[in-house]
Formats: C-alpha cells, sequence, structure tokens
C-alpha cells in the first residue's frame, strides 16, 4: 500500500516539475490577485490590515479551485485512470496520494509566500503566523474537498464550472475560519478556537474526502 | 484460474451490443474477441475487467462473481487497454515503474530496465516518452506484462496493433509461453495472428446483429 502511495505521490511530483507552467500559472495567479489590491485599495494601513486576510483566503481558494479541474482529467484522457481503477490496491489511498501530491505543488508554494505577501498589507509578525497556520491547515482541506468535486465531474463538458460550482459552497467553512483566525488574533480573543475548528475540518476532510472521491471515479468512469 | 461470463449483456446508449454471451477460459487456454469496429470489443473487455457493470449476467473469477472480490481479482489480472495510459513527460523506465506499482507489482529499476530490454527498448530507457514512435509506446506499455511475477489472468485490447512484424513475433511467443505455464489470455486483435493454445476460443461479436448498418 506504501509502495503505491509513494509511487503515486513521486509521479505527479515529477510530471509537475516537467510541466511547471501549469504550477506556475496557478502560483502566479496568487501573486498578482494578492499584490494588485494593496494597490487599488490606496495605501490607508488600517483598512489594508483588515482586509489582508480576507484577500489572501479568497486568492487561494480561487487559486486552487483553479487548479482542481487538471486533478483527474489528464489520467482519465490517456488511461491511468483505468490503471487506477483496475489496481488491487484501495482507490481511495491512490486518491489521497494524487491529491496530498496536489496540494504539495499548488496549495504548499502558496503557503509558503502568503508571509511574504502580507507584508504588502502591514500585518503584524505574529498576525502573519497566525494567518500561514490558518493556510498551512486549510489549504489541504480545499485540495481534499475539490477532489470529490473533480471526481464527481470528470469527462462532462464545461466540467470546469460544475467544479467551482460544487466546491465552493463546501470551501466556505474554511474560507470564513481561515480568514477570521487573524481577526480574531488582532481583537485579542485569540486565534486558537479558529484553528482546532480547521484542524477539525482537516482531519475529517482527510478521512471522508478520498473515500467518496474513490466512489465518485467509479461512477464517472463507467 | 477459471474466467467465467455467465448471460452477459450490454447496451451502450440504446444499441445493444451484445446478449447473452456466456463463455468460460480455463488456465493454458485463449480466447480471441473478434468483431467488427464499434462491435463491443472493448466494451466486452471493460466488463471482463470490472470497469463497467454488465446490463444482465455476470463476470465470475475462480467461480465468484468479480465484484464481490475486486481485490483479489484484480491481483490476478494484467490488463492492458487501447488506450495508452503513458505520460508523454516521463521516461519509458519512470511509465513502467508507475504502472507496475500501480498495479500492486512495485518493481526494482533494474527489473523495470530487463522488461524494456525484452521488448527491445534498452536503449530508449531513458527518453521521455513522449519522443518515442507510436510502436515503441506501444511496447513500453507492453513491457508491463515482464514485470515479474507474472498475472495469471492477462486481459489485451489489440496488442499487436502498431508494432512491426518482429515484435508482434517476439511479444506471440511470450504469450504462448505464458499460456503454456498455465496463464490465461483474452485478445482482440484484427490481424491474422492467432496464439498458440491447449485450447483457443473464438468470439465474433456483432454477427447476429448484422442487418443493423452491415
Amino acid at each position: 500500500m506504501w509502495a503505491v502511495f509513494t509511487a503515486v505521490i513521486q509521479r505527479d511530483v515529477r510530471l509537475a516539475f516537467r510541466r511547471r507552467a501549469d504550477v506556475l500559472t496557478t502560483v502566479f495567479f496568487f501573486i498578482m490577485v494578492v499584490s494588485l489590491f494593496p494597490l487599488g485599495v490606496g495605501p490607508e494601513r488600517e483598512l489594508l490590515r483588515t482586509l489582508a486576510p480576507g484577500v489572501l483566503w479568497v486568492a487561494a481558494l480561487l487559486a486552487s479551485t483553479v487548479s482542481l479541474g487538471r486533478l483527474f482529467a489528464l489520467d482519465h484522457a490517456d488511461g491511468t485512470l483505468e490503471q487506477m481503477l483496475l489496481s488491487p490496491e484501495p482507490l481511495s489511498v491512490i486518491v489521497a496520494a494524487k491529491v496530498l501530491a496536489h496540494w504539495l505543488v499548488s496549495g504548499l508554494p502558496l503557503v509558503a509566500l502568503a508571509p511574504l505577501l502580507a507584508l504588502q498589507f502591514d500585518l503584524t509578525g505574529e498576525a502573519i503566523a497566525v494567518l500561514t497556520a490558518s493556510l498551512l491547515l486549510g489549504t489541504p482541506v480545499l485540495s481534499l474537498v475539490g477532489a470529490i468535486g473533480a471526481a464527481l465531474t470528470l469527462g462532462l463538458r464545461g466540467g470546469g464550472v460544475l467544479v467551482s460550482l460544487l466546491v465552493l459552497p463546501l470551501s466556505i467553512p474554511v474560507l470564513i475560519f481561515g480568514s477570521g483566525a487573524v481577526g480574531a488574533h488582532t481583537s485579542g480573543l485569540g486565534a486558537s478556537a479558529h484553528l482546532y475548528l480547521l484542524a477539525g475540518l482537516l482531519a475529517g476532510s482527510l478521512v471522508l474526502a478520498p473515500w467518496a472521491a474513490a466512489a465518485a471515479l467509479r461512477i464517472s468512469v463507467d | 484460474m477459471t474466467l467465467q461470463a455467465c448471460g452477459l449483456s450490454y447496451a451502450r446508449g440504446r444499441r445493444q451490443l451484445f446478449t447473452g454471451l456466456d463463455f468460460e477460459v480455463g488456465a493454458g487456454e485463449a480466447l480471441r474477441v473478434a468483431g467488427r469496429n464499434g462491435s463491443g470489443k472493448t466494451s466486452l473487455l471493460g466488463l471482463l475487467c470490472g470497469l463497467a457493470d454488465p446490463q444482465h449476467g455476470e463476470v465470475r473469477w475462480q467461480g465468484r462473481a468479480i465484484r464481490r472480490q475486486r481485490d483479489v481479482f484484480h491481483r490476478d489480472l494484467l490488463y492492458i487497454g487501447h488506450r495508452q495510459g503513458l505520460k508523454d513527460d516521463l521516461t519509458a523506465l519512470e511509465n513502467v515503474r508507475t504502472s507496475a506499482a500501480l498495479a500492486g507489482r512495485a518493481c526494482t529499476t533494474a527489473q523495470a530496465l530487463s522488461a524494456l530490454q525484452q521488448m527491445g527498448l534498452g536503449a530508449r530507457a531513458q527518453l521521455p516518452v513522449r519522443s518515442l514512435s507510436q510502436g515503441q509506446r506501444r511496447r513500453v506499455l507492453l513491457a508491463r506484462l515482464a514485470i515479474p511475477p507474472v498475472a495469471p489472468l492477462l486481459i489485451l485490447d489489440e496488442p499487436f496493433t502498431a508494432l512491426d512484424t518482429e515484435s508482434v513475433d517476439v511479444l506471440s511467443s511470450w504469450l504462448e509461453q505464458q499460456l503454456a505455464e498455465g496463464a490465461s489470455v483474452v485478445y482482440t486483435t484484427h490481424q491474422p495472428q492467432r496464439l498458440q493454445a491447449r485450447r483457443h476460443h473464438e468470439i465474433v461479436l456483432g454477427q447476429d446483429l448484422a442487418g443493423e448498418g452491415g
């Protein structure tokens, strides 16, 4: 089981590195959206500090949705997905590996860039730490939940729009608790409650999403 | 080691591809599925693999329905479809290693290399599959067959397509050797190529519906 898990991660990360343009699109999208806000809104520090968590979180959510369409579509088109369905290993393990690889190439870079981009919004060091922690806990949930949507819309024309429609409502709790964490910290309430809730969402989706996405894949390919 | 089809029926859309199909392929036996384009050969192989469910009837492996023992059945099965299942950006070696791992037969680099050598691709193992010709890509795909341990049930969709005569001979003699050692082979082909086996079955699809469009 571990052999197939690591093999799939290795393969997907390797593929992402050989087709860097796809990965960079996601990252640049994130950088562009986040950097345009301070320019567009103007240099009022108080306003920027209030906006920062929301802007970074919305940008991260959209960036992850943009890259979701490719999660299974390429494997479906070239027949690799059939091999995955015919594997004696549990399909949910393969799906979990694919989701982890997807997060490594399109979620983790966003988390790593967030502290740098947050400087543009004049956040304090502690607020930046809270924001980064919330993204670190929240972006994997976006990938996991997104995998269900991507699996359900596999092979449909205009699947991209449908994925967004399916996935965005489910990502709203993540968005609320994620951006709320920074607000709670600056208002002196402490961010731990929000972060625990995010960790709970992560634990829940870690258990349920691979299994649900695997079931959805079997339906879509039939 | 017996693959049984019991009263299989399958329709795509409103078109009935086949009804009441019964056959049995035992150890060391081969089954060739023949028929015109679009007569349902690939769909039948999909049913036999468990990729799709038949409308009626069931497929059994060792006497048990395959949907009740998916993991056991898939461990015994090696399916090579007509879609390539290769990644253009990975090298031939990486492709063989990942598909072997997916099939639950994780192999070392040396094993993957020797499998590619058997298909005459040893020198091209480190090239991205993108730069290979159609026939060479096909051989990368077929190299999966040579990863030990060989599966007792091989289901091959058009294995001889795009291969040169030499590779066709290599492949068919390799398959015949596996048949002699007790593997079962189900294959489709348009070529006159026919495997030598202890017993060779043949199904021709689309005949009883020959009036339609024929």
